[in-house]
C-alpha cells in the first residue's frame, strides 16, 4: 500500500523525533552547552550592563548558529548502513524523507532558540525589540539551519570524514543565514527597514528547499 | 502491474569499487517458488550481491532486473516495498522499542499498525515488545527483523547469513519466512556459511568465489 508526500514525511519526523525524546541529545546535551557558552561571556568580560546589553544579541546568534549546526547535523552519525537500507526499502519518497528529517530539526532547533533566547534576555539583560519581525527571523533562522543540515549530512553519509566534513561545508553556508538573521534585527533597532535581510534569508530558505528535495534521490543512492 | 515472470534476472553484472573488483560477470535468474542459496567465504562477494539485488548496490557493467524493472532507472523506487532485506546487522533504531521500530515501518508502508504487534508475537516476541532495542540481545534484534518480513509480505526474500546469532527455535522461524514467501509466490536468496542448513531451504545453490558466481 502506497502512502502520500505528507503522511511519508510526517513517518520521519514522528521516527525522529521520538528517537530524540530518548536520547535526549539536543535538549539535555546541546542545549545545557548553548546556554553554558552564553554564560561564560560575561564571565570572561564582566558585567558591565551596557556592554552585555550591546553584544547580548549578536552573542545570541553566534551561538545559535554554532550549536545549531550541531543540532542539524546530529543526523549524520545517528544512521547506520543498515538503517538506511531500511528506509530505502520500506519505499519511501527520498524527497519526503529528507522534509521529514529537516522538519524534525527545525522543530528541535525552534526549541533551541526560544530557550537560549530567554537565556539571553536574562543574562544579558536585552530587551528584545521588533517583536513581528523577530518570530519570522527565528523561524527563517532555524529552517536554513535545518535544511542546509539535513542537506549536508546527505552528501555525507557514508563517507570517511563524513564528521569533520560536515561542519566545514554547513558553517560557509550558513554565514547569509547568520548575516540576514542579525542585520534584521540590527535595522529594526536602528529604525530602519528590515525587509531586505528577511528576504535574503527566505531566498535561502527557499534554495536550500529546493537543491534539498532534487538531491535527494541521488543522495540516496550514493549514501 | 502483473507479477512478472522473472523477479531476478542479472545479466554479466560487475561491481567495482575504484579499482578493487567485486563483483565480475555476475549472472543470476531467480523466478518465483525459487530459494536459492549462495556460498562462499569471507570477501567474496555475498553481501554486495544481495544488496545489488535488493537495489541498494550501483553497478558499474550488465543489466540488473529486479522485480521487472530495470533497477538502474527510478523504477526500482515502484517495487522497492516488494523486497525484504535482512542484514547482517540489525536495520533497528536502538532508541526504541521493538514495537516501535516495527510500528515505524508499518506507517511507513501505510500498513495497520496492529499487524506490528501481531507479528512481534508470531516470533515469540510479544513479551519484549516494549523493550527498548538497546536492551535486547543480537538474537532478539534478529526475530525482531523476520517479524518485519512476515508483516510486510515481500515478494522476494533476501537473507545475509540468516542463522547467525539464533537458538533453534529461532533457526526455525527462517525456515517459516522461506516457505511463506514461496508459498505467496515469491522467490529467497540466502547468502551463508552455513551449507548444510541452507541447502536444505533451498531449491538450488551457487557458490561465490572473488566476486564470480559459479
Amino acid at each position: 500500500m502506497s502512502t502520500g508526500f505528507l503522511h511519508q514525511s510526517s513517518t520521519i519526523t514522528r521516527r525522529d523525533l521520538l528517537r530524540e525524546r530518548r536520547s535526549g541529545e539536543v535538549l539535555w546535551v546541546t542545549l545545557p552547552f548553548g546556554a553554558i557558552a552564553l554564560l561564560l561571556v560575561p564571565l570572561a568580560i564582566g558585567t558591565d550592563a551596557p556592554t552585555l546589553q550591546r553584544i547580548g544579541p549578536g552573542m545570541f546568534w553566534v551561538i545559535v548558529m554554532l550549536f545549531g549546526v550541531l543540532i542539524a547535523i546530529r543526523q549524520t552519525n545517528s544512521e547506520t548502513t543498515a538503517q538506511r537500507d531500511l528506509v530505502a526499502l520500506t519505499g519511501l519518497d527520498p524527497a519526503a524523507i529528507y522534509v521529514g528529517k529537516a522538519f524534525a530539526s527545525f522543530l528541535l532547533l525552534l526549541v533551541f532558540e526560544v530557550v537560549l533566547g530567554a537565556v539571553t534576555i536574562a543574562l544579558y539583560d536585552v530587551s528584545p525589540s521588533g517583536w513581528l519581525v523577530l518570530p519570522f527571523v527565528l523561524v527563517l533562522a532555524a529552517a536554513g539551519l535545518s535544511l542546509l543540515g539535513t542537506l549536508a549530512a546527505g552528501i555525507v553519509a557514508t563517507g570517511q570524514s563524513a564528521t569533520a566534513l560536515v561542519p566545514l561545508l554547513v558553517a560557509p553556508l550558513s554565514v547569509p543565514l547568520l548575516l540576514g538573521a542579525t542585520q534584521a534585527l540590527e535595522a529594526i533597532r536602528l529604525g530602519r527597514s528590515s525587509l531586505s535581510w528577511v528576504l535574503l534569508m527566505t531566498i535561502v530558505v527557499l534554495l536550500l528547499a529546493v537543491a534539498g528535495v532534487l538531491s535527494a534521490r541521488p543522495l540516496q543512492e550514493t549514501a | 502491474m502483473s507479477a512478472p515472470s522473472t523477479l531476478v534476472d542479472l545479466e554479466k553484472v560487475s561491481v567495482r569499487a575504484g579499482a578493487v573488483r567485486i563483483l565480475e560477470d555476475v549472472s543470476l535468474v531467480v523466478s518465483p517458488g525459487d530459494a536459492v542459496g549462495i556460498f562462499g567465504s569471507n570477501g567474496a562477494g555475498k553481501t554486495t550481491l544481495l544488496r545489488l539485488i535488493a537495489t541498494l548496490q550501483p553497478y558499474s557493467d550488465g543489466v540488473c532486473s529486479i522485480l521487472g524493472v530495470d533497477s538502474s532507472t527510478a523504477a526500482r523506487y515502484d517495487v522497492r516495498h516488494q523486497i525484504g532485506y535482512v542484514g547482517h546487522t540489525p536495520g533497528l533504531y536502538r532508541e526504541l522499542t521493538l514495537l516501535e521500530n516495527l510500528a515505524f515501518v508499518a506507517d511507513a508502508r501505510g500498513l495497520d499498525s496492529a499487524l506490528a504487534a501481531e507479528a512481534l508475537g508470531d516470533v515469540g516476541l510479544a513479551g519484549a515488545a516494549d523493550r527498548r532495542v538497546d536492551h535486547c540481545s543480537h538474537g532478539m534484534q534478529r526475530r525482531a527483523e523476520f517479524a518485519r518480513i512476515l508483516m510486510t509480505e515481500p515478494q522476494l526474500l533476501l537473507l545475509d547469513e540468516p542463522h547467525s546469532a539464533l537458538d533453534a527455535n529461532a533457526v526455525d522461524l527462517v525456515d517459516a519466512l522461506v516457505h511463506r514467501t514461496l508459498e505467496r509466490g515469491g522467490a529467497a536468496v540466502l547468502v551463508s556459511h552455513d551449507r548444510a542448513r541452507v541447502k536444505t531451504l533451498s531449491t538450488r545453490t551457487h557458490e561465490i568465489k572473488d566476486g564470480m558466481l559459479r
